[in-house]
Formats: structure tokens, C-alpha cells, sequence
């Protein structure tokens, strides 16, 4: 129990007709980053803005940290750093004094507030343009500084929506990088996103929403078990006649496909490596490529929802 | 049945003004630092000087004694414009707290800030609190400086000091004309709040002001006329009758902001007057041209003008929060 920092059961949020969230159940544990995954319109946004109290909440109950948003947001708040997408800051002040402003309403004393600004802009590189003007500042800048924020407020949870969206690649990696920072101080992690590797590369947990219901919920392979069935993937290119027959007849193996010109995707029981590599070989072939693949996200995101649109 | 509807609005925990003094003071500094209030003050003191500095020089050549010389510089309007301080200040003060308040909350929707300071601990009670007591102190300071513009240059050029009692109807009038400049803000604050456009809401707003200083005027003679029997409108009633039709018109013309504004002025800066809103020849007999009142009985004939500017102000600033309370957060 204490180990969970946001629980949400049977969250609801109407607009007018329209099940915006449609009676959600969550857990986001302390220490993990969790990612919430889905369509434009599924409902991300507004269950995050539910959790910090920005939004009613219909029906249905969220605790964040042990409080109550609805009640108790001033609690949610003070200890939840949240970084909206499409962030917007001060544009006729600085870094800094952006900062400064939001120290005080966080009613950081004055005297620490300087410093732990200083840290928080260090810790995100900004450091040497503290003192420049917003308006001048790129979006990965603009960014960077949310998280800043979010570090100089001492959050026990950040919440973040669509952190990278807009972000050249390598932007993207540095911003994962600090959320990966965040992650090794402590702060539990709650982040939507669309852009599904990045996603996979951080993330703990991913929660998959459709239509404003979790659809999926578990750890990336869990989810590939689920929608793409229990097996070893692997992707092997080879020269030689009837390679395909020679997979075929391993022991284990579920499912030869190809994969453009002289290369196939094999789905195996077990791990098949060797035993592939051996028989090609024996049967005269050349192996010029044998690839151990990791479940994608982004399989298990374009399959769930091509067979959702199947069943609808 | 969805379960969300029976639910009862729970209470919320924690003081509605945490984080008020941080807005205030951003707000103020904002103002104060920025372009668009170089420019309002400049239109402040353009129009405020320039009766000040004419009608000084005609009060310079007044040889008579007047022991309310001083007051005079306010509201005596000078014969080569006819528009004395006072009016200009009924038009300019409007003006000052619409351009101070016509995009305090939906620039922050458009600047995608408001999601991120909401984040933090505070209601928005104290958001739209602190905007609007930051625009006010921004607002009482431009005032401040003109009124003491106005005394600086009554001293220079008269040459005599104001008498203290002129100096605490000076400053009644002051606190009069923020609380005026309060209802503008408000109102102002108000549209902000409505639409997301800023020049839609500094739209609005203007449109409020032109309603209020030419249209509504003219429409009230017509409204007064429409809801008093046709004899009486003709001027053939008994006099009971015919009072209660300018008493019906005076009321009408006091729900503008300007009127209320203004008969408090005129009460606080003329010591002579003793009635506000319809001079009834009757009782007019002998009160412009009777010995001044004392400062607290005039207080009192302007308490009723000024309780009216406060109200409207707090029942704006009301309708402005309750649907500020309303709106969704995201852009
Ligand atoms: N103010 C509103 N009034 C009515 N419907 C709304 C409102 N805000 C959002 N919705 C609806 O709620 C649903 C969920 O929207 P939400 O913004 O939470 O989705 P999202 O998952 O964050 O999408 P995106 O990836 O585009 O950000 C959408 O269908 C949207 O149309
Ligand atoms: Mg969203």
C-alpha cells in the first residue's frame, strides 16, 4: 500500500454523453515509470488532469500520495510536479525568474529558493541561460525547463503529457535521459506519449488506453504475450534453397513468415537461435543474419488495434 | 443511472488564499514593468493634464477668495475646452482598468501557463484574487501619481497651499476613483475570463464603456418616459406623480457606473452640494449657493454612490469567479 503512489478505481469523467474515461482502474507504484499509451482522444490527458484535481471527476475515486485531489488538491499538488503538454511559461521573463515565480507559490522560503532554482536548472542544463529570456528559448528548451520546475519542486510524482511530442531525436533522448534522472531520485513517473519506442525504451509499465478504457496494462513483454502471443521471435536472413521448409522442420517453431526478399520471422516456443543456425547451414545454406527480436510496443499497439477495429 | 450526477460537490480542504501574495506581487510588478502601462500612463496624464493645466491658469486670475480654491483645479472646467479633470477622468479611469484587465486570465490560456501555475499549490480563488488586487494597486498607483501631479502643480502655480480639509476630499476622491477604476477592472476581467480572444474581450469590454458613456444616457430619458403614464410624461400629473418619475430616472441612470462615479465626485469636491442625482427646483432653493457642508456630512450624501461602486464591483468580480470555476483548464 505504501508502495502505491497513485491508485485511481473506476475513474469516470463525462462530457455530457460522452465517456471521455470511462471507470479506469490504475496503479502507478512508487519508483516506476509508467506509461500511458493510446489513440488522439482516448483519454489520457484528461484522467492525468483528474489526478491533479484540474478537471471533476464524474464518478469513481483517485488517490494520489494517499490524498484526495478532489478534496485535498492544494496536498496533490504541493508534492506532484505536473508538465502539461504544450507547456507554456513567461515569455518577458527569464528562466529564472519563471522559476522564482513558481517557488513562490510553492511558498519555497526565499532564501532556498535561489539555490534549489540553480540546482534544478543545473540538473537540467539550462544553467548558463538562466538569465535569458523565454521568448527566446526552443521547445526542447521550453521543455527541459518543465522538468526543471518539476526537480526544483522536490515532486514525489511527476506526471508528464506527451513530454518529447515535438522534439527533434536527439532532444527526444536528452528529455528521456532526465526523466530517467528523475526515475533514479525517487520520483515515480507517470508519462503519455505517442511515440511508442521511446516510450519502450523507458518505461516500466505501459498502460494501453482505447476509447477512454485501459485496454492493456502490464509490462511491454507481458503485453506482446497477450496480443501477440506467447514465443520467441527471431529474424533470420539466409541464402540457400528452401530455407523456409528447413525452419519449418525445427522442433518449437510456430510460425514461419517472410519478410521481403531472403528473410523470415520465425516464432518459436523456445529460444531456437542455435538449433536454426545449425540446420541452414547442414542444408547448405548461408546464414548472413540471425536477430534475437525484442517484442515492439509498436507491434503490439498496430495489432491490438487493427483486431479492435476487426471486432467493432 | 450514472453516479456521477447524485454526487455531492465535496468540500475542498486548505485556505482559497494560499498563494495569493505570490500572484499579487507578480501581477504588480508585471504592470508596472511593462510597455502597455508606459502608454496607459502617458493617455492618463495627457488627459488629465490638460484641463489641469487650463483651468489653472483661469483659477490663477480669480481674485475673488474662494476657500475651496484648490478643489476648483478638479472640477472647474476651463472655457477654451469645456471638460473639466473630473470628466476626463470619468472617461480615461475606464479606459486605464480595461487595459489592465482585458487579458489578465485568457492570456494565460493563450500563453499555455495556466495548466502549469494551477498545477501548483493554489485555488483559483486566489489566481483570479490576486490578478484582480494586482491590477487595482497598479491602477490606485497611476492614480496616486496624477492626483499628486495635480496637487504638485496647484502648488506651484497658485502659489498657496491646499487647506487640509480641501487635502481629505482630495484623497475621499482618490479612494472614489479607484473603487471606480475597480468596477472597469472587473468588468474588464470579466470578459477575460468569457473569451479566450483577447480582442474579443477588450471588444466586449469597450463596447460595456461606449454603452455606458453615450447610448446609456440617451436611452434613459426614453426608458423613464416608456414606464411613466402618458399624462404624467407630458408634464400634466401632480407633483408626487411627476417626482417619482424623475426619481424613476435618476435611479436608472445611477445603474451606470459613471453616474454613480460621478455624483460622488461632485459631492466630495463641491462642499456646497447638498443633493445628489434631480435638482427639483424646489429643493435646490438655496443648497448650491448655501454655505458649504462639513466633510463628514458630505461623506454621508456620497456613502449610497460609493457603497453602489464597491457592490458592482464585488458582483462582477463574483460572476467572473463563478465561471472562472467553470472553465476547463486545457487549451
Ligand atoms: N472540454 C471538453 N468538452 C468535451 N469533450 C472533451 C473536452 N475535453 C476533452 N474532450 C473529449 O474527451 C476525450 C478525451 O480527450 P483527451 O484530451 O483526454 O485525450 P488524449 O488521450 O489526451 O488525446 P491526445 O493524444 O490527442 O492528447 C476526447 O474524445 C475529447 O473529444
Ligand atoms: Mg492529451
Amino acid at each position: 500500500m505504501a508502495d502505491t503512489v497513485i491508485s485511481a478505481r473506476g475513474l469516470l469523467k463525462l462530457y455530457g454523453q460522452q465517456r471521455a474515461v470511462d471507470a479506469i482502474d490504475l496503479d502507478v507504484e512508487r519508483g516506476e515509470i509508467f506509461g500511458l499509451l493510446g489513440p488522439n482522444g482516448a483519454g489520457k490527458t484528461t484522467t492525468i488532469l483528474m489526478m491533479l484535481g484540474l478537471t471533476e471527476v464524474s464518478g469513481g475515486t483517485v488517490e494520489v500520495l494517499g490524498f484526495n485531489p478532489v478534496r485535498e488538491p492544494l496536498e496533490v499538488k504541493r508534492r506532484v510536479g505536473y508538465l502539461p503538454d504544450a507547456v507554456g511559461f513567461y515569455d518577458h521573463l527569464t528562466a529564472r525568474e519563471n522559476l522564482t515565480y513558481t517557488a513562490r507559490l510553492l511558498g519555497i522560503p526565499r532564501g532556498e529558493s535561489g539555490r534549489r532554482i540553480m540546482e534544478a536548472l543545473d540538473s537540467v542544463k539550462l544553467a548558463d541561460v538562466a538569465d535569458k529570456r523565454v521568448a527566446t528559448f526552443s521547445r526542447g528548451m521550453r521543455q527541459r525547463l518543465g522538468i526543471a520546475e518539476i526537480v526544483m519542486k522536490r515532486a514525489e510524482v511527476a506526471i508528464l503529457d506527451e513530454p518529447t511530442s515535438g522534439l527533434d531525436p536527439h532532444a527526444t533522448f536528452e528529455l528521456l535521459e532526465m526523466i530517467r534522472g528523475l526515475k533514479r531520485n525517487g520520483v515515480a513517473v507517470l508519462l503519455s506519449s505517442h511515440l511508442l519506442d521511446r516510450v519502450q525504451s523507458v518505461c516500466d509499465r505501459v498502460a494501453l488506453f482505447n476509447n477512454g478504457r485501459v485496454a492493456l496494462l502490464g509490462t511491454v513483454v507481458q503485453l506482446a504475450n497477450q496480443v501477440l502471443g506467447a514465443g520467441h521471435p527471431i529474424l533470420i536472413e539466409a541464402k540457400g534453397s528452401d530455407i523456409a521448409g528447413t525452419l519449418r522442420g525445427i522442433d518449437g517453431v510456430q510460425s514461419v513468415t517472410a519478410e521481403g526478399e531472403g528473410a523470415w520471422r520465425v516464432v518459436a516456443a523456445r529460444d531456437v537461435r542455435a538449433e536454426a543456425a545449425e540446420r541452414i547451414v547442414a542444408a547448405g545454406g548461408s546464414l548472413t543474419r540471425l536477430a534475437d527480436l525484442q517484442p515492439s510496443l509498436e507491434e503490439v499497439y498496430t495489432r491490438y488495434f487493427q483486431e479492435a477495429r476487426h471486432a467493432a | 443511472m450514472p453516479p456521477s450526477v447524485a454526487q455531492r460537490a465535496p468540500r475542498r480542504l486548505g485556505s482559497p488564499f494560499t498563494g495569493l501574495s505570490a500572484v499579487f506581487m507578480k501581477e504588480f510588478s508585471d504592470h508596472l514593468s511593462s510597455a502597455r502601462m508606459m502608454v496607459l500612463m502617458l493617455f492618463v496624464i495627457v488627459f488629465g493634464a490638460l484641463p489641469v493645466g487650463l483651468s489653472l491658469q483661469e483659477l490663477r486670475n480669480i481674485t475673488e477668495s474662494d476657500p475651496f480654491l484648490f478643489l476648483r483645479i478638479f472640477t472647474s472646467a476651463p472655457q477654451r475646452i469645456p471638460f473639466s479633470f473630473t470628466a476626463s477622468l470619468t472617461l480615461v479611469i475606464p479606459l486605464l482598468a480595461i487595459g489592465l484587465g482585458f487579458d489578465s486570465v485568457n492570456s494565460e490560456f493563450n500563453r499555455r501557463t495556466l495548466s502549469r501555475v494551477l498545477s501548483q499549490p493554489i485555488y483559483r480563488d486566489a489566481l483570479l484574487l490576486g490578478k484582480f488586487l494586482g491590477g487595482l494597486a497598479t491602477l490606485a498607483v497611476a492614480l496616486i501619481a496624477l492626483w499628486l501631479i495635480v496637487l504638485g502643480a496647484g502648488l506651484l502655480l497658485l502659489g498657496l497651499p491646499p487647506r487640509s480639509v480641501e487635502v481629505a476630499r482630495g484623497i475621499g476622491f482618490l479612494v472614489v476613483a479607484i473603487a471606480y477604476g475597480g468596477v472597469w477592472l472587473a468588468i474588464a476581467m470579466l470578459f477575460s475570463v468569457i473569451f479566450r480572444s483577447t480582442a474579443t474581450s477588450a471588444l466586449c469590454a469597450l463596447g460595456v464603456w461606449l454603452f455606458f458613456v453615450i447610448l446609456w444616457p440617451l436611452i434613459v430619458p426614453v426608458l423613464t418616459l416608456a414606464m411613466t403614464p402618458t399624462d404624467v410624461a407630458m408634464g400634466l400629473g401632480r407633483l408626487d406623480e411627476t417626482l417619482a418619475m424623475i426619481q424613476l430616472q435618476s435611479t436608472l441612470e445611477r445603474l451606470s457606473p459613471n453616474t454613480l462615479f460621478g455624483e460622488a465626485v461632485i459631492g466630495l469636491l463641491n462642499p456646497e452640494t447638498r443633493t445628489l442625482g434631480p435638482m427639483i427646483p424646489s429643493l435646490m432653493r438655496g443648497a448650491i449657493l448655501g454655505a458649504p457642508l462639513p466633510l463628514d456630512q458630505s461623506l454621508l450624501l456620497i456613502w449610497p454612490q460609493v457603497t453602489g461602486l464597491i457592490a458592482a464591483m464585488i458582483v462582477v468580480f463574483a460572476a467572473a469567479y463563478v465561471i472562472f470555476q467553470r472553465e476547463e483548464v486545457r487549451a
